[in-house]
């Protein structure tokens, strides 16, 4: 891995994101620029061989446990997917006992509205309190002494299909949040509220008039396609974008420099295109807000008039970069279309777009107009069913978030291999009740196999090199300083790579099936530790988490057709493993 | 053809007997019932009940007029998707809902179990259609949820589908059994 002394440095960091050293891991992205790396070196290449278990502690859920266990101080947070209950865990004594629990108390009728598992992607920590979502669509905010309910205020209506599963971010006097029920033509919508009082101090929809987009006079969009006004009502049929989707359900990455905010938008309502011709605006696509007041100040749309489910809610990792000969602040973003988008996170233009799964759906992207190139023939249309469709209705990676490594310079990219064929059915919007429109079944892609972690370089737009996975790869990656990698798999093997040549170096079978994210901390007695959540379920492993029956292809909105065999090898789970060096 | 008349001449002819048959099958009234009308169907969730006998259960024969009627059962399979039972529970393995084509039951797996859980809804999740679905509806709906695992008739049973196929149809499915109670959700039991 000698690099010549002509390459161009590698992406960095940004000052604001650059680890503090503290040990601590306070937010599931564990920085604004959403590295998820720490500078924790410990555990190295060489001796990761010698991992063991620390201890363990049963969320008492066994469902899909996608939640990242956060460090604060000397106490371990873990949140449970629904109800939701938030764990706090003694780091400072032997085997870290339970100090208090959290109970939000979610309305048991939320599991019904609640698409793909009932799960949670984790707390975050700010001020001292803790601040996590509900899937009966509250925002929590808890202190992170005592577990006591500091507010609580209720965001959504889960008669209208709104549910909550995303993480908050903290920015400062604001915990900004998102809806869920991009399945269920929930209007989607992002919301900024008080840290101290909940109270909601401004709110962002992601379709229909600017105003309520908030799009004004400083919305300055790159492309053309994204200038005019009320595109929001405009590029949809009559009052389609009233049930259109484009949920905020996903990562949150922000630039204190630039005082933004990133957010992605989900998939457009319903998933069959035909009901909506037009680009339906701003859905499945990026968004830069402005952190204070949320007004836009740039979209880019990664799939114009979606077809096929794309979604824009994956991560966005926030780097600084030399682009042909001049730095530039980039937000790299691993898309659901297959593509790695690297973005001008001041401009929204895309500077690149590489493909990291097989594609028929697409051909590319067009960087003149931004626009992605659909290929024509895998456009739904009713009455015949598209074979073939690449990447499924999942997106080439789903929720589960990358890790960007300063050291060496290259992404970890947790990601799936899977295609579709696909029938167009009649949507029908009932409230409360799924509005897809489209019988999907989805089968693994070239190879066999279902999925692959891979080190992208992002200059180049290449994988490095990639680790096959029998079943998706629905978890998050950690880099660490010790140029370990880490990552698990829904069959239940928790894995340490090498960040530079992913040679496996250590692998632990956990209880269940992995579906989480991993991090890593600093114990209170200076030894440094990992920890991962195991319990399979998200949207991926719901055929174990739900119990699904396997005969039915189109279950799961197809998922269950490629994760037949799941069963066979791992049963459900909710076992948080930390592990450490002897 | 479904004459009484023609049923007391030919009681002995096993065409006939076979011709009666379809005609139960295809059985349908024209018109259907007002929209206010519900039926008081009386079942238990559980097997258990103080004493010898049993839960005290009163059933008027309404399920088999629809559960052994194609017809019915094919106008639940064409509601089943229209009012996006299929979003949730697929075409029977299950989503975001439950399967309904395996034998795990929840919340009983007789007919009149599905017509109450489609009714009244159940605290998991399951949204209440009372006075949103007409009740004749819901019954052939819960008919059709009943065909999923084969616990219909075969006779009665849809055949293939036009559309993608989910998996073999109903009607080629291998007679079903029911397993009541099968199965608590796990989450439902909050810890603490």
């Amino acid at each position: 891995m000698a690099s010549a002394q002509t390459d161009p440095p590698h992406p960095a960091v940004p000052s604001f994101a650059a680890s503090p050293g503290d040990g601590q891991w306070t937010i599931p992205q564990k920085n604004y620029a959403s590295t998820r790396f720490s500078d924790l070196s410990e555990i190295n290449t060489e001796n990761v061989k010698n991992l063991q278990v620390a201890f363990t502690f049963s969320t008492g859920v066994n469902k899909g446990q996608e939640a990242a266990p956060l460090v604060v101080g000397g106490t371990m947070y873990v949140l449970s997917p629904y109800p939701n209950i938030l764990y706090a865990l003694d780091l400072t004594r032997p085997g870290a006992p339970l100090k208090w629990q959290y109970n939000p108390k979610p309305a048991s009728a939320a599991q019904g509205v609640a698409c793909c598992d009932v799960v949670n992607r984790g707390p975050a920590f700010a001020n001292g309190r803790l601040f996590f979502t509900t899937l009966d669509a509250h925002a929590v905010a808890v202190n992170a002494e005592t577990g006591e309910e500091i507010w609580k205020t209720k965001l959504g209506d889960i008669n209208r299909g709104e549910t909550m599963t995303m993480a908050p971010l903290v920015v400062k006097d604001k915990v900004i949040v998102g809806v869920s029920g991009g399945q269920f033509g929930v209007r989607g919508w992002i919301e900024a509220l008080d840290v101290d009082t909940g109270k909601s101090i401004w709110k962002a929809y992601s379709t229909g008039p600017d105003q309520d987009v908030k799009i004004g006079a400083n919305f300055k969009p790159f492309y053309d396609s994204d200038k005019g006004k009320d595109l929001g009502v405009a590029t949809w049929p009559a009052d389609g974008w009233q049930q259109g989707g484009g949920t905020v359900w996903g990562w949150l990455s922000y630039d204190p420099d630039l005082n933004l905010v990133y957010h992605g938008t989900g998939n457009p309502g319903p998933w069959n295109p035909n009901p909506r011709p037009g680009d339906n605006k701003w859905t499945a696509g990026i968004f830069a807000r402005d952190a204070d007041t949320g007004e836009a100040r740039w979209f880019y749309q990664i799939a114009p008039h979606d077809l096929h489910g794309r979604d824009g809610n994956n991560e966005t990792i926030l780097l600084d970069m030399e682009w042909e000969g001049k730095p530039r602040k980039v937000l790299v973003h691993p898309g659901q279309t297959g593509f790695v988008y690297v973005i001008d996170r001041v401009t929204g233009e895309v500077l690149s777009a590489k493909p990291f799964h097989a594609l028929t759906a697409a051909t590319g992207v067009d960087l003149e107009t931004g626009k992605i190139q659909y290929s024509s023939d895998k456009e739904p249309v009713s009455n015949r069913v598209i074979r073939d469709i690449c990447p499924a209705a999942s997106g080439a990676k789903n929720w589960n978030p990358s890790a960007f490594s300063p050291r060496t310079g290259l992404l970890y990219i947790p990601h799936v291999n899977l295609c579709m064929d696909w029938g167009s059915t009649e949507p029908n919007y009932i409230a409360g009740t799924p509005y897809v429109g489209a019988e999907i079944r989805m089968f693994p892609g070239p190879g066999g196999h279902m999925g692959e972690f891979s080190a992208w370089d992002i200059r180049e737009g290449r994988e490095l090199w990639t680790i096959n996975e029998r079943f998706p790869v629905w978890s998050g990656a950690l880099a660490t300083a010790g140029d370990v990698v880490f990552y698990g798999t829904m069959d239940g093997w928790f894995k340490a790579v090498h960040a530079r040549t992913g040679e496996v170096l250590w692998q632990f079978r956990t209880s269940s099936g992995i579906v989480g994210q991993p991090t890593t901390y600093r114990g209170p007695d200076g030894r440094q530790y990992v920890a991962i959540l195991s319990g399979v379920g998200g949207w991926a492993g719901s055929i174990v988490s739900g119990d699904l029956d396997p005969r039915d292809g189109t279950a799961a909105l197809g998922f269950v057709n490629a994760m037949r065999d799941l069963k066979n090898v791992t049963a459900k789970g909710g076992t948080l493993h930390v592990f450490k060096l002897p | 053809m479904c004459s009484s008349s023609l049923k007391a001449v030919a009681a002995s002819i096993l065409l006939t007997a076979l011709a009666l048959a379809a005609c139960q099958r295809e059985e349908r009234e024209f018109r259907s019932k007002s929209m206010a009308d519900e039926t008081e169907e009386k079942v238990s969730l559980v097997p258990l009940s103080p004493g010898p006998s049993g839960p005290a259960e009163q059933r008027s024969g309404t399920a088999k007029t629809y559960e052994e009627n194609a017809y019915q059962i094919a106008q639940g399979q064409r509601l089943y998707a229209w009012f996006n039972c299929n979003g949730c529970h697929g075409n029977g393995g299950g989503g975001s809902g439950p399967p309904l084509m395996d034998d795990m039951w929840t919340y009983g797996g007789q007919i009149e179990h599905i017509v109450q859980s489609i009714r009244e809804g159940r605290p998991n999740g399951m949204p209440s259609f009372r006075g949103k679905v007409p009740d004749e509806q819901i019954w052939e709906i819960a008919a059709y949820v009943r065909s999923m695992g084969r616990n219909v008739p075969k006779a009665a049973a849809p055949g293939r589908r036009d559309d993608m196929s989910p998996g073999p149809a109903e009607q080629r499915r291998p007679p079903g059994q029911v397993i009541d109670g099968g199965q608590i959700p796990p989450s439902a039991q909050m810890p603490q």
